[in-house]
């Protein structure tokens, strides 16, 4: 990865031109012919550099919600639980963390019914207590990580 | 409330959420295997971004390959209530972290701000954290690491969008 991919990389993390030719745009962008500036984000797709190019749909923008949840299950008991939670289609996350709170995992679903509904399900069949945390409010998110770029860099 | 959204915004979307095709007129693609015209998956796929349906069109990279190696989940006592929007927003500030939300707490749960930090190894994120917490004056803080991932996928929400009979 040289200085040209950095740039490209802080360019389209940002924002991937939504228009006909938008490696066109990228090469403008970055002093690269269309057809380099797509060679370059193929071979750093092709490396799995970039795992992904799309939107990031945003729950609450699409009038979904979303919440955290915590529970503590004994040690023996949460691969059976954590199997079980992971069956929720609503749940994107679902990981151990090294606390007595150690079963986690992120809900999403249409609306605030559906999170309680399923959340009590989610404790009958387990028999262990879920903690929903919501968002009471958002200081930050951000979820590209901007490369360092040389002065004059570029081709 | 779900916004109003049609059986064509769905299939649009459907195929935004996955990653683009490798072509140099990814649009185009999208649109021939959707039956559509490229200038109205464009337009629309802007569209969403202005209704804010999406928060990034954009690419998404493996952290681990981009030099990120370790991330850990900051979480913060602030008892006082008033404190908190400082704390957070002090604690948000670092470029090391990339989300930080306030979150209730409950009676064996004292933390109410909760920072992902991320660093070169867990005992950097550590490092970064303790700093943190000499910076804001926290001494009830502690940094929790997944130990084992059970599920990890993006929210598929077009493959069962509850659409309305009159689409």
């Amino acid at each position: 990865m040289d200085e040209t991919d950095k740039r490209i990389l802080n360019i389209i993390q940002t924002g991937f031109p939504v228009c006909e030719r938008p490696y066109e745009k990228i090469g403008e962008q970055t002093g690269l012919t269309e057809d380099e500036a797509f060679d370059r984000v193929k071979a750093m797709f092709d490396s799995k550099i970039i795992r992904r190019i799309g939107a990031s749909f945003d729950s609450r923008g699409l009038g979904w919600t979303s919440t955290l949840c915590a529970m503590s299950v004994p040690p023996e008991k949460i691969e059976e639980v954590a199997g079980m939670v992971a069956k929720y289609h609503g749940v994107t996350h679902n990981y151990e963390r090294n606390h007595n709170y150690n079963l986690w995992f992120t809900y999403i679903a249409p609306d605030l019914d559906a999170i309680d509904k399923t959340l009590s399900e989610i404790e009958s069949k387990s028999g262990y207590k879920v903690h929903n945390l919501p968002m009471l409010k958002k200081f930050k998110i951000k979820v590209d990580f901007k490369f360092k770029e040389k002065e004059g860099a570029g081709k | 409330m779900k916004q109003e959204i049609t059986a064509k915004d769905v299939k649009i979307m459907a195929e935004l959420q996955r990653t683009l095709p490798m072509t140099k007129r990814p649009f185009k693609s999208i649109a021939e295997k959707i039956g559509l015209a490229e200038k109205e998956v464009i337009e629309k796929t802007r569209e969403y971004g202005q209704k804010q349906y999406y928060r990034r069109f954009g690419a998404t990279l493996r952290h681990q390959k981009a030099g990120f190696k370790a991330n850990g989940m900051g979480i913060w006592a602030v008892p006082a209530e008033e404190d908190r929007q400082g704390v957070g927003e002090t604690l948000s500030a670092y470029h090391e972290v990339s989300h930080a939300y306030e979150r209730p707490s409950f009676e064996d749960w004292p933390y109410h701000i909760f920072t992902m930090i991320h660093g070169e190894s867990e005992d950097e994120v550590r490092r970064i954290a303790k700093g943190m917490s000499e910076q804001v004056g926290i001494t009830d803080y502690d940094v929790l690491f997944s130990t084992r991932e059970f599920k990890k996928t993006s929210m598929q929400y077009f493959d069962h969008w509850p659409l309305e009979e009159n689409d």
